[in-house]
């Protein structure tokens, strides 16, 4: 018998659209639990665009990790299935499939430069909300907060200004609405 | 409520488990576990093994055969190291285990101290779930934790990694009553509607195919006999996989033989060409699917598992329904009866539906014509089908148990050994590691110390665990290791014939040893077999032997296992031996089909 292939696995024969997905994962903040999310992502292969994790409950120590994700459907729901499968996970929601959410993160966006460019960094600040947080004479850290697009575009228009360095949170989510999407008892 | 030292309290737990015995071996991380073992040796008896690979793979023997979690006490380090293989093949398999690690003491954690390793790091990724214990007072729930998650939803092994400083230390220790995990609620029951929808595409169906797999024998007994009534019920074919043998007769007339990669032609030609595929407790495995763009093309499937990540993983399923497969076959049962309490072929069957069913029979009996199985017997040298064969017809009356190591053997032990009952074979599927087999017999004869059992073993496989030997003859444990010795790691001989260009690299067990003077060496009993005639009589002698045996039997060293679907193929195109059709044969019957 002659064949072309020299595995024993079958070829990937999968041509699905990959999107975009936003999971809000509610945990038990015990040790090690990040590294079972990572070591999830890493191990089977899956990206992770943006990851964010802090206690949200404390008298219940639940921690709420946000993570940007990419695939395919089948993809995605397997990512879901799997985070659902560990232990101290309690609840995978998909942000964005359960309804209309609101994601925003947070930049710390350090400029350096004088005189004109000084304020010319005012200028874009002010048109995008940014906060001053920090001033010297020679540097300002603006503090901005919104869609990653828009941090996007703010960083962009600072970067002939004098930009230095940036620091953002990666993106945090929530539903709109009344209900809490992570609740249970 | 007792105080009590850490130590204690992991004897403590164990007893209160009904852990009866624990495979382990002794080091610097675990002295003082070992010392409360000594020191309550009616409570829990400890098995010294050879090796902590050996250690783990014979917890999962005794775990499989039993359905009982097994228990493993190792020492830091390498300790742990050495157990990782085990602990991924129960990962694989859905064993669930309990492997306690000794730790170096908690301030000395992160310092690269002596016998030191991250074994909660390294073990992550292998384990159903692990702890690292940092305080005595945490020590008590983590054990029954433990237990609990090997044992519930879909099994697995669980590390508890005890510091040294936490055995010495001391605690109040109680059993915990009722217990309730924080977060973790494996769902059991299936969705009633989705049972309703799926009897209902069942009775619906022209051509039927129940595939079950692991799942079935996970879930105990009672999901065995639910499975065999149902098939009984509907009159539909069933075909296992690998992991799933036992949980259905293989004498019953519906059963058309192991799936997959080495399965038989009539099962994976019925799984190609069903319009409805009934998948219970399996999870479309590579070995089972072949060419995924080409699996099962029309078919409607309906997917019965305890775990949800198994579902619309590798194939799209019309019908996933999660819970056990004890439950989902119960209430399946119940309702298909609901549906029409009239025998098969199929309730509200109407004669078209009855047609059907005996068209797709018929057309099954046409693939079984193929006798895909059959091979070449030989008057002068032992073929190794004919050596399982004999060795199937001798012990089958017997109350047997068989574990295999893995390559050609494992597959034609799959394939000629019939296996009756559930519980009876273990394997190593998922991960397929050499040297399972041997410390699995160990375990499982210590479960079942009146039974025959027997690990069908290749000569290269078995070296990678023979120490373990060692372990049967020191607690009299009468385990037969029955060696298809063709003299080459024969998978790997076999893929490199066809796909390599019959360039064996490497494949050649040179300079073996005499495996009857190994025998002796270990104060076992030593058998040799050359000849088809002297078969039946070595092995009979191997059933009388009261003491461990390694029988070596020197079978064709040129054998390779057929059916098989090569290398990323689809079910249609199986290959056969040259006994049963010629390739030629089955490369146009494939090429029809494919149009
Ligand atoms: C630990 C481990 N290493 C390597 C392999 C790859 N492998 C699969 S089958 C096989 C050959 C097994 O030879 P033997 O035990 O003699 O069995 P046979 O195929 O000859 O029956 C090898 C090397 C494996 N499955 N496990
Ligand atoms: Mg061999």
């Amino acid at each position: 018998m002659s064949t072309t292939t020299t595995t024993h696995y079958p070829a990937s024969t999968r041509t699905e659209q990959v999107e975009t997905r936003t999971l809000c994962v509610l945990v038990d903040n015990e040790p090690g639990v990040l590294a079972r999310v990572i070591g999830l992502f890493s191990g089977r292969g899956y990206n992770i665009d943006s990851l964010t994790v802090s206690e949200t409950e404390h008298e219940k120590h639940l921690s709420r990790i946000t993570i940007v994700t990419r695939g395919t459907p089948m993809v995605l729901e397997q990512i879901k299935n799997q985070l659902d499968r560990l232990v101290p996970v309690h609840r995978v929601v998909d942000i964005t499939m359960a309804g209309p959410s609101i994601q925003r993160e947070l930049a710390m966006v350090k400029v350096r430069g004088k005189d004109e460019h000084r304020m010319e960094a005012l200028r874009l600040a002010d048109a995008f909300r940014a906060r001053v947080i920090d001033a010297t004479t020679e540097s300002f850290v603006f503090e901005i907060t919104g869609a990653s697009e828009k941090i996007e575009s703010f960083i962009n228009l600072m970067l002939p200004v004098g930009l230095v360095e940036v620091s953002r949170t990666g993106i945090v989510a929530i539903a709109r609405g009344p209900e809490a999407m992570l609740s249970r008892a | 409520m007792t105080e009590m030292t850490g130590a204690e309290m992991v004897i403590e737990a164990l007893a209160d488990q009904g852990v009866e015995h624990i495979f382990g071996y002794p080091g610097g991380a675990v002295l003082p576990i070992y010392d409360a073992l000594f020191q309550s040796q009616d409570r829990v008896r400890h098995i010294l093994v050879r090796h902590e690979q050996g250690a783990v793979h014979a917890a999962e023997g005794y775990a499989r055969s039993t359905g009982k979690v097994g228990c493993v006490l190792v020492t830091s380090g390498p300790g742990a190291t050495n157990a990782v293989t085990g602990l991924t093949d129960a990962l694989c398999d859905s064993i669930p285990l309990v492997v306690i690690t000794g730790q170096v003491p908690t301030h000395l954690i992160g310092n690269d101290a002596f016998q030191e390793c991250d074994t909660v790091g390294i073990t992550r990724p292998c384990t159903k779930y692990n702890y690292l214990v940092k305080t005595i007072d945490d020590l008590p729930r983590a054990l029954h934790e433990a237990f609990h998650i090997a044992a519930s939803g879909r099994p697995g092994p669980v590390v508890v990694d005890i510091p040294k400083d936490i055995q010495f230390a001391k605690g109040t220790y109680a059993r915990p009553k009722e217990f309730q995990h924080k977060g973790y609620r494996p769902r059991l029951e299936g969705d009633p509607d989705r049972i309703k929808q799926a009897v209902e595409m069942m009775a619906a169906a022209k051509r039927p195919l129940f595939y079950t797999g692991g799942g079935v024998i996970n879930s105990g007994r009672a999901a065995s006999e639910h499975l065999r009534e149902l098939v009984k019920l509907t009159g539909f074919p069933i075909t296992s996989t690998l992991m799933g043998l036992g949980a259905y007769p293989a004498a019953d007339p519906q059963w058309l033989g192991m799936l997959g990669m080495h399965g038989t032609w009539e099962a994976n030609w019925a799984m190609h060409d069903c319009d409805l595929m009934v998948c219970i407790g399996a999870r479309f495995d590579d070995r089972i699917t072949g060419r995924l763009d080409a699996f099962s093309p029309g078919s409607r499937k309906i997917h019965v598992d305890i775990d949800p990540s198994s579902i619309n993983k590798n194939v799209k399923v019309d019908l996933p329904i999660v819970g056990d497969c004890d439950h989902v076959l119960a209430d399946m049962l119940r309702a298909w009866r609901a549906l029409a309490p009239a025998p098969n072929p199929s309730p509200q069957a109407g004669e078209g539906r009855a047609e059907a069913l005996k068209a797709w029979w018929a057309q099954i009996d046409k693939w079984r014509a193929k006798k895909s199985l059959a091979y070449r017997v030989s008057n002068d040298i032992i073929k190794p089908q004919y050596a399982i064969e004999r060795l199937f017809a001798l012990t089958k009356d017997r109350d047997t148990y068989i574990t295999t190591e893995v390559g050609q053997h494992q597959m034609w032990a799959a394939q000629f050994y019939r296996f009756q009952e559930p519980n009876r074979w273990m394997t190593s599927g998922g991960l397929g590691t050499m040297g399972y087999g041997l410390p699995a017999s160990v375990g499982v004869q210590l479960a079942h110390p009146g039974s025959l059992v027997i690990d069908i073993a290749g000569e290269a496989s078995v070296m990678m665990t023979m120490q373990e030997i060692s372990t049967a003859v020191q607690y009299d444990l009468p385990v037969k290791i029955f060696i298809i010795n063709n003299k080459y790691m024969g998978m790997v001989r076999q893929w490199q014939e066809l796909l390599h260009g019959g360039r064996y690299s490497h494949s050649y067990s040179e300079a073996l040893p005499d495996f009857v003077k190994l025998a002796e060496a270990y104060h076992a009993h030593g058998i040799r077999c050359e000849h088809p005639r002297d078969l039946d009589g070595k092995i009979r002698e191997m059933i009388e032997v009261k003491r461990p045996v390694i029988f070596d039997c020197v079978v064709d060293p040129a054998e390779n296992c057929f059916p098989m679907i090569p290398s990323g193929r689809a079910h249609n195109e199986m290959l056969l031996g040259d006994a049963a059709a010629s390739v030629e044969d089955a490369v146009t019957e494939a090429g029809k089909m494919l149009v």
